[in-house]
């Protein structure tokens, strides 16, 4: 295949990654329902994002890849089509909570929404081998060198570790403005600091 | 919070969850059956005269020592799924991974000829991804095999 394949190395690591964090959200949908506790509405908002910004670019990396190999952008394989509903559900639902303010509720619809979108997720890992496709099967350190398999999995981890810090980040900042009511406060006032007179 | 809040929440849960439980199983044994992304040649052939003019997208293995260049870009090659194989025309410019061998898909009809006419080729790769000198990559027995008969004399 050539140098174009090096893309692998960026773009399993982000399929892997992508839909885990999207598994995290639906985990967090269920810890919402169960426990009604709105920190879990912050975690599942947190690796949503994620995870739709993640896919996205899947979808871009892996039609950078299918253009010189396949031949085509883009085909309505399985693997493709699946994947393509993963990220237009999910950005739906990011879309969705915009326009809901009140927290609880908007909690509520997030998480029934996630659950559903959720059964895309193991129909994109396994569409491969349920239908016949265009896309390889999953590979294995069996059908790959030596060689390209730690790079792979440290890419894999500092993904991994990047998206953790970055959801850490993001559910914080999601609680702080919910907390100070869903909006961020207008910059032409005074912060606490300058109401002091 | 009451705990009837709880509660209904915990039925939505399990509510979405039987739904998307049920979904999929409809996606993966309902219509999985009869969602198919490529035929291979023993599908089309199967289908006769009815594969005529329909759009069909045909996958298989470019069967060793048939692809033949025309003019421009035309070309015809076979197609085989190991069982049978269907003869090949096709306009479109081959991706540079395409040769003998390699695993294809391509979309156009059958023509009242027999030959299945293409407009679209793409080619479809496997999962192995190797070094140029992985050792892996070369079966060490058929390379003894090949040299077999070469030497000048094994037997003492």
């Amino acid at each position: 295949m050539g140098d174009v394949y090096r893309i692998f190395y960026i773009h399993v690591p982000t399929a892997w990654n992508g839909l885990l964090l999207l598994t995290a959200a639906f985990v967090c949908a269920i810890m919402y329902l169960v426990k009604g506790d709105l920190m879990w509405d912050d975690r599942l908002e947190a690796s949503m994002e994620a995870g739709v910004v993640l896919s996205a670019l899947l979808t871009i990396q892996g039609s950078i890849w299918a253009r010189p190999t396949w031949g085509v952008w883009w085909n309505w394989d399985p693997r493709l089509t699946t994947t393509a509903i993963l990220v237009f559900a999910f950005a739906g639902i990011l879309a969705l909570r915009t326009s809901l303010k009140e927290p609880r509720r908007r909690a509520m619809v997030t998480a029934v929404a996630t659950i559903v979108a959720a059964a895309d997720v193991p129909l994109v890992y396994f569409s491969v081998r349920f239908w016949n496709s265009l896309h390889q099967i999953q590979s294995s350190p069996s059908t790959v060198s030596a060689a390209f398999v730690w790079p792979l999995r440290v890419n894999a981890i500092a993904v991994l570790i990047l998206m953790a810090g970055l959801i850490q980040l993001r559910a914080e900042t999601v609680a702080r403005l919910r907390e100070a009511g869903s909006e961020p406060p207008p910059l032409d006032e005074p912060g606490n600091g300058g109401a002091a007179q | 919070m009451s705990s009837n809040d709880g509660k209904k929440r915990v039925a939505l849960a399990l509510g979405a969850c039987a739904f998307a439980g049920t979904l999929l199983y409809f996606v993966v044994g309902g219509i999985g059956n009869n969602l198919v992304y490529y035929w291979g040649p023993t599908e089309v052939l199967a289908a006769g005269p009815k594969a005529q003019g329909a759009s069909i997208r045909l996958g298989g293995l470019v069967e060793a020592g048939s692809i033949k260049k025309g003019e421009g870009s035309n070309m015809s090659f076979t197609v085989t799924d190991g069982k049978k194989s269907l003869p090949v025309r096709c306009t479109s410019v081959p991706p540079q991974m395409f040769r003998e061998g390699i695993g294809v898909v391509v979309e156009g009809t059958v023509a009242r000829d027999g030959v299945f006419e293409s407009h679209r080729l793409m080619v479809s790769h496997g999962n192995e991804y190797r070094a140029p000198n992985d050792p892996a990559a070369v079966n060490l027995k058929k390379l003894m095999e090949s040299t077999e008969g070469l030497a000048p004399s094994d037997k003492k």
